[in-house]
This record gives C-alpha cells, structure tokens and sequence, in this order.
C-alpha cells in the first residue's frame, strides 16, 4: 500500500473542515443529542427541551441506535464516531428500560473518545411547554446562562460533584470573553435533594431596577424542570484528565519592556556581536555593484559639468 | 431595611462565585431531608436561587462597562472552574526535509515580486502559475546547440523536464506530510488515504465492481421480465420493486379532446415543417420521414 494525498475538492469543505481541527483556546463544545432503541414519552420530550434549550449548538439524532451501550466496553465504538462526524464533543444518550426507566446518559468526548459519563434516571419531569408566562420573558437562543447549584451535597457526594461539572459543561454555551449586560436571561437551578438526586429548573431572569447600578434580580420560571437520580457514573481516567486539562501558554511577558507613566513605554536593546569578520562576501553586496558605482560616478561628472558653464 | 442588608451580606460571602462561568454555588444550604410538598420544594430553590443570581449580578454588573451600540459589555475574568478541553492542543507541525537543509545551510526565504518582466513577451507577468513568467507556451524557437542530440524533440524534453520536477516535488510533500501524520500533526483538511499497488501482469483498469444500485436495477429488471410482469413471482428477501415502473411511452388522445385540442397535429405539423425547411429542395423522402417521426415518438 502506498498513501494519497486527500484534499477536499472546494473551498467550503475545506473551510468545514478546519473548522474541526484542535483550537489553542476553545470557543465551545458542540452537543450530540440521540437515543436507543426505547424511549420513553417523557424522555422523548427530555431530549428535545435539551435539543431547544441549545438549538444554536445540538445535532438530534433521531434514528434508533442499538448497538450503544456507554458503559459497556465496546459499546461506544458507534458513540465515538458519531462524535467524530458531527465534531460533536457532549453526547445525550438516552434510553429506556425496565431495569433503568427514563435513562439519561450525559458524557463527554476527548479527542472523539469518551472522557466521563453520568447516568442519570429522570423524574417528575415538567416540559417546557407546560409552563404558562409572558412569552416576551422567554430566553434569547444562544445566551450565556447563570448557573446557581445549591445544597451541601456538591461538595460531599462524588456523583453529584462530577454531575455538577458535567451540567455546568453541557448548559454553558459558548465561551466568551465579553459579555452584553442586556443579553443576561437565562439562569439554570440546581438544587441537591439527597446525596445522589438533584432538581433541576431552568429560569428566565428579569432586571429589575433596584434604584442602584445592579438591578434586581427576579426569576420566572420557563422550564424544564426535572428530578435527576445519579445512577452510574465514570469518572476520567486521571491521566486522559490531566491531559484534557491542559491550556494553552499564557503570553509570555515581554522581555526588557517597562511602562513608565512619564516616558511611557521603554524597551532596552541589547546588540549582539555582529561578527563582521565572520561576514560572507558574495556578489549580491550592493557597494560591490558596478554599475552603480559607475552611474554615480557619471552621475557626478555630468554636475560637474553642469556647472561649469554656470 | 439595614438589616436585611447585612444579611444579605453576609450569606453572599458564604457563596462561591465563578464570574467567568457566571455560576454561584451555595455549600451551605440543606435542603430538609422530607420535603412532602413539591411547590414547596420549588418556592425555596426559586428563593434561594434568587440569592444567588443576585450574587452572581452584584459582582457582574459592577465590573467596568464599555458602552456599545447593543448595550453595556464587561470583560468577563477566566473562570475558576477548569473543565476539559475538546480536542488536544494543536500541535506543532515538524520542519520539512528541505527547511531543515535551509537552516544548516543558512538559507533564508526572501519574497519575491507577485509579477516579473517577461523578456519573452516583453510584458509583466505572474511569476508563478498560469501565464507565468519563461512560460513553456510562449517559447517560439529553441536555438539548437552542439551538444544537442539529433531527433530529439526539444520541446518535448522541456515538457517532460518539468512534468519530472512536479512529481518529484509531489512524493516529497507527500513524504513531509507522512511524517508529520506521525507526530499527529497533519492538517485537518488533508487526509492520507491507503492506495492499492496496481498489480503487475493484470490490466490495470479492472472491471469496476458492481454497485449497489446496478444490482438492485438488474434483479429488478430480472422479476418483472415475465409474462405477468412479476406480478405473481415470489419476491426475494431485501428485492426492492423496479426503480421506474409503468410507462414509459406517452399517447395522446385519439379524438380531440376539449382541453388538449389537436396537439397531436400540432407535433406532427412541427415535425414537418422541420423537415420540409430543412430539405425544402429535395423531394420528400417518405420512409426516412416516417422513421424520424418513429424515433421521436
């Protein structure tokens, strides 16, 4: 066998495509959202409220998938290269069973390989559509949301530790560095009931002026909302963790540069050595020109002669 | 009214806020182990989540905004809670064959001009590509030298020169881009796919291996080539039925209908008026007529 050169035929594959290369700072995550063979009323429902709350960013799957099992060994191979062709790097699984009624799987992707996963069963589930207010109060698609976790048990408990990263991972849309104050509209509530369930309701925010600068906040419930019981969870191999975690290099502080309030910014030069003698001579030195020499030279013969007669 | 100030204060200094991902997280409230109501459960987390986006909002909207056209925007700090990249860190692609050999060497690049003067065409030209500068196209005459060989088509070799140093500028790419594949650090639009060897002492075009889609056309034609037309075949297990069954040949009415009227006329009106324009001095050959009028319908 010998190798080929394969390259996208036009210029919008191309750009598709190194959309999908590994970024020094990443802007976001992409989610997959897709069941098994079985799926409940309820879960159905589930996974399309999660498909609308972040529609910007989501591929729904709608086909049944029987041969993914996450925590299974080998039954993520197909859950891989879903993630692979859609570059998608969180994935909502879920399934239903008697063993596991309304299973809800939450993972991450590493490098299209599966980095964690939480397995979460739903309970008095309240869809969205199931909530009576003032549509203008409805969250903008695409907003940064706010995120408030209350209860001891995110700190205690080990499941609800990794559950609380693994939310705050899938719910946090795209990472940003400034923020429009009037687009804030969005808050999602976690409350831990018992050491392994959490109830969980999404919220709009309404700005209420408050006389100062920082309004007033006031939460309207928007759904859904929802119980999750933790049922398994895998936590990251600590070395694929240490891995994933890493950052790109802070810029690295500008050597032998000071900021001065008088002369404003000062830099110190420090000249190597030239090495003159090290110098190699070749004939591309323009002193050694002939023709320039001697243009010159005629150059100045003809002043000369220009004032002469002067 | 101060009072409930303070406490606000000072329960906002038991929570933990992260302004990068706009989270507050409250450790210290437990929620009762038995809560029989579920609206009671909820007005408390409503409450208590009231609190805490109002944490989250007393630092937010006290950071310095810059006035924009769609509202106040704040720099938001990084965010405390670290949480996993997507995909590695990209990584460094590996120097090629030739910039290594420019580094010992101390080559370095220098850019060159987009266009050169041809002397050619006495013209500017691109310097590289299409139309370029020294094109093989725009070379008349190639003066002949003594060393040249007789019956050898200059040209020809100029041709085949260059086609040499394409390729050869080929396989080394190809050989940089393998090693950079191995450090994981080829580009993501570029892919090296597997190539068969052609095989030596067999044609190299093989027959093309048959589809899918070619076979389902003939099993299709196979059942319906009987008397019945496949009605009444057993079908096989996957046999999908004909890609297009049915007609094929369109009639038109007979009698002149009320919609239609008399296309039919009109077509054959068409047909020899073609004919007759076409060959308006020869005289009117009938068969060949009738089959062109045959072949169209």
């Amino acid at each position: 066998m010998v190798a080929a050169i394969r390259v996208p035929r036009s210029q919008r594959a191309k750009r598709e495509l190194l959309k999908h290369a590994p970024k020094l700072v990443e802007t976001g995550k992409k989610t997959l959202i897709l069941h098994g063979t079985k799926t409940s009323a309820v879960l159905n429902s589930v996974l399309s409220d999660i498909y609308h709350l972040k529609r910007d960013n989501a591929v729904k799957y709608t086909k049944k998938n029987d041969n993914i099992r996450p925590f299974e060994s080998g039954g993520e191979t197909s859950l891989e290269f879903f993630s692979l062709k859609t570059d998608c790097s969180l994935i909502v699984y879920g399934s239903h069973s008697k063993k596991r009624p309304n299973n809800l799987i939450l993972g991450r992707t590493y490098d299209h390989h599966i980095y964690d996963l939480v397995e979460v069963g739903v309970e008095n589930y309240k869809s969205m559509e199931s909530f009576v207010y003032d549509k203008k109060l409805a969250p903008k698609l695409g907003s940064k949301p706010f995120f408030a976790f209350i209860g001891e048990h995110f700190e205690t408990s080990e499941e609800l530790k990794h559950l609380k990263e693994v939310m705050l991972d899938l719910f946090k849309g795209e990472v940003v560095e400034n923020l429009n104050l009037a687009g804030v509209d969005r808050i999602y509530v976690c409350t831990a009931i018992s050491p392994t369930s959490v109830y969980m309701t999404h919220c709009s925010l309404r700005l209420k002026r408050s006389g100062t600068s920082i309004p007033r906040m006031e939460l309207v419930e928007v759904g859904p909302s929802m119980d999750l019981v933790v049922r398994r969870h895998r936590l990251p191999v600590e070395s694929l963790k240490k891995e994933a975690m890493k950052t790109a290099d802070p810029a690295k502080k500008m050597k032998n540069v000071t900021k001065d309030p008088v002369h404003g910014k000062l830099g110190k030069v420090y000249m190597p050595d030239q090495e003159v003698g090290k110098l190699t001579l070749s004939n591309d030195i323009k002193g050694l020109k002939r023709e320039r020499r001697e243009a010159k030279k005629n150059k100045e013969h003809s002043k000369k002669q220009k004032v002469n007669p002067e | 009214m101060a009072e409930e100030a303070a406490a606000t204060t000072s329960a906002a200094s038991n929570f933990e806020v992260d302004l990068g991902h706009l989270m507050a997280y409250d450790p210290s409230h437990h929620v009762a182990a038995v809560i029989c109501n579920r609206a009671e459960l909820r007005e408390e987390c409503l409450q208590k989540a009231t609190d805490l986006a109002q944490a989250v909002a007393d630092v937010l909207f006290a950071l310095p905004p810059n006035e924009d056209r769609d509202g106040p925007i704040v720099r938001l700090p990084p965010p405390t809670t670290r949480l996993p990249r997507e995909k590695h860190l990209p990584k460094p692609k590996p120097p090629t064959k030739w910039e290594q050999f420019a580094k010992m060497k101390g080559i370095t690049k220098h850019k060159k001009n987009k266009r050169e003067w041809d002397e050619q065409t006495q013209s500017w030209k691109r310097t590289y590509g299409y139309d370029r500068v020294n094109d093989d196209r725009d070379i008349p005459i190639i003066e002949a030298k003594a060393t040249d060989e007789p019956g050898v088509d200059p040209f020809a070799q100029r041709k085949e020169e260059k086609k040499k140093r394409v390729e050869k500028q080929d396989k080394n790419r190809l050989e940089n881009l393998k090693r950079a594949a191995k450090v994981g650090a080829l580009p993501s639009h570029i892919q090296l796919a597997a190539k068969a060897l052609p095989i030596t002492g067999i044609k190299a075009d093989l027959p093309k291996k048959s589809r899918k889609e070619d076979l389902e056309s003939v099993a299709g034609m196979a059942s319906t080539a009987t008397a019945s037309g496949g009605k009444f075949d057993e079908k096989l297990p996957g046999e999908k039925p004909p890609k297009h069954p049915g007609k094929h040949r369109k009639f038109l009415p007979v009698v002149e209908g009320k919609g239609i009227g008399n296309q039919e006329k009109q077509q054959y009106d068409k047909v020899l008026n073609s004919l007759l324009s076409k060959h308006s001095e020869d005289q009117l050959d009938v068969g060949k007529a009738s089959s062109k009028i045959h072949t169209l319908y």
